[in-house]
């Protein structure tokens, strides 16, 4: 392992991310993971890594991380300022960072979180299979916590992939973040909405609220009233759309709690979670019906995306 | 006439483009239950299932929608649960020690009629069945609870509970494994660990497993 980048400040909530651990589910332990698997996988990509290596997921205030030895490191995800020695630089490229050189964020100006993706991938503790940060367990990452000021990122591997600066992704194959209407299939409980409650949720706008982290985010707009007997827990997913007794729907995210039983009336699909991804308390969010064989659609153009990135 | 045998009743629902819900039943049962966690073994051997866990009554099954569909699935599904699933083997028993101290032992007394040790007596009186484990990690939900202790949730859930609280909640009882808000109400306490971060799994508990409480004293 090779010390890579010294963290001089980690930002407002720096964590190691990678694909998660799904097997864990079965004990109570949430997948975790990129929120932005999409971002992350980019990342990786551009450096030469798996799309499976560890990055630094960044929330809202990205960290300033100086390289203790030349590095190839790519930055994708929220739309914001980076800077290389002060200097602006681009995103969704591959930039290469001499020793001394620094890096830190400008002014954000969309979405809620950036990858950073070093060529080897990011070294951090194995937790049940993943290198993801769990705070609750204080396991995996970054010794189960976020980056603190004086962390050192070492890399996993010796340069695996050709260190080719400058690849980008072209700004066209990326999602379109600024499109904040999520495609959903209808949930096993839909029916318990009635025929104003349907409208509402699939023809109102909701705000993301600031009770929004990577377990899910609380949403404002229309109250909706879920009919019938309380239900049996069952295992959960990320993107279900749950709603409580109270009416407020809540959107799961990466860090979702396994189980649960309050009604779920509606799953984001799988491409339009990146864009969940990106949202901050205050944005406008919509959910629009979608069909499977769509949502598999743009699931394989987001990954031809992706695998234009390999050759 | 006797009420249609459930076995071959079961409904698929699509959790978005890359899971499903296998719904075997509604109601809270054990044979229900054991068919759930079988189908889930079953499923988690199929090369294009990611992952199966059982909940109480249902199968969350996370696929691979480049080896499968929702319909191929949900077929072989049906099928798999029409089978006559494989005798259970007893889970295995868990004893746990409990020190029948908790905040709401006292209003949970009153609201039931009963004297606080009576709720002690009936809560360590059967052999619970661990459901699923699930919500946080290590949290298992147990049961059935005897219906003289059935009682709904708290009003206003605490905005934090002490790991190794013993709580009841409907015909449901539980251990919270970490320091988490919670609606149960809280009986006991124990020093037993329920999340074990660095075993795998990392829970004590697992799905049919079987607990039976005891009381000691502080």
């Amino acid at each position: 392992m090779t010390d890579l980048l010294r963290v001089v400040d980690p930002g407002l909530y720096t964590t190691v991310q990678d694909l998660g651990r799904p097997h864990a589910i079965s004990s109570g332990v949430p997948p975790g993971g990129a929120m932005d698997r999409f971002a992350h996988s980019a990342a990786n990509l551009l450096v030469g890594n798996d799309i499976g290596a560890a990055t630094l997921e960044c929330t809202l205030i990205g960290p300033r991380l100086v390289a203790e030895a030349p590095c190839l490191v790519a930055v994708t995800g929220a739309d914001c300022e980076l800077l290389i020695n002060a200097r602006p630089a681009p995103m969704w490229s591959g930039i290469f960072l001499s020793t001394g050189d620094e890096l830190h964020f400008g002014a954000r100006r969309s979405g809620a979180r950036m990858h950073i993706a070093v060529s080897g991938g990011v070294a951090a503790d194995r937790w049940l299979g993943s290198l993801s940060t769990n705070v609750i367990a204080g396991r995996g990452g970054m010794h189960g916590r976020p980056l603190m000021s004086g962390d050192v990122i070492a890399a996993v591997a010796e340069r695996s992939g050709p260190g080719v600066s400058g690849r980008e992704l072209d700004p066209h194959l990326r999602p379109d973040y600024s499109n904040h209407t999520l495609g959903v299939i209808a949930g096993p409980h839909m029916k318990r909405l009635d025929a104003d409650g349907r409208a509402a949720l699939l023809g109102s706008t909701f705000h993301v609220s600031r009770d929004a982290d990577r377990m899910g985010y609380r949403l404002d707009g229309a109250t909706l009233r879920a009919a019938g007997d309380e239900l049996l827990s069952f295992g959960l997913v990320a993107g279900a759309l749950q709603v409580p007794g109270g009416g407020q729907p809540i959107l799961l995210m990466a860090d979702h709690q396994t189980a649960g039983g309050y009604p779920v009336v509606a799953v984001v699909v799988s491409a339009s979670m990146a864009i969940a991804a990106q949202l901050v308390p205050g944005d406008e969010v919509r959910f629009e019906e979608t069909t499977i064989e769509a949502a598999l659609r743009v699931r394989r153009e987001r990954r031809a995306a992706l695998d234009s990135l390999r050759s | 006439m006797p009420p249609p045998r459930s076995t071959t009743r079961v409904r698929i629902h699509p959790l978005g483009d890359t899971a499903l819900l296998a719904e075997l039943g509604t109601r809270l049962d054990t044979a229900l239950n054991t068919r759930a966690i079988a189908l889930a073994a079953a499923l988690k051997k199929r090369r294009d299932v990611r992952q199966a866990v059982a909940g109480y009554a249902t199968v969350t099954v996370h696929f691979d929608p480049d080896q499968t569909t929702h319909e191929a699935l949900g077929s072989a599904i049906k099928r798999l649960a029409t089978k006559r699933p494989p005798m259970e083997e007893p889970g295995r028993l868990h004893r746990i020690p409990v020190v029948y101290d908790g905040p709401d032992l006292e209003s949970v007394a009153g609201a039931l009629g009963l004297q606080p040790q009576a709720v002690a007596e009936i809560h360590t009186r059967p052999i619970y069945r661990v459901f699923l484990v699930g919500f946080v990690p290590g949290w298992a939900y147990l049961g059935p609870l005897p219906e003289e202790l059935a009682m709904p949730r708290r009003d206003v859930p605490r905005t934090l509970v002490p790991a190794g609280s013993v709580a009841i909640a409907g015909r449901q009882t539980g251990i919270y494994p970490l320091a988490t808000p919670g609606g149960w109400h809280l009986i006991g306490r124990t020093s037993v660990k329920l999340f074990l971060p660095d075993s795998d799994p990392p829970s004590l508990f697992r799905a049919g497993d079987r607990v039976k409480f005891f009381g000691v004293r502080p």
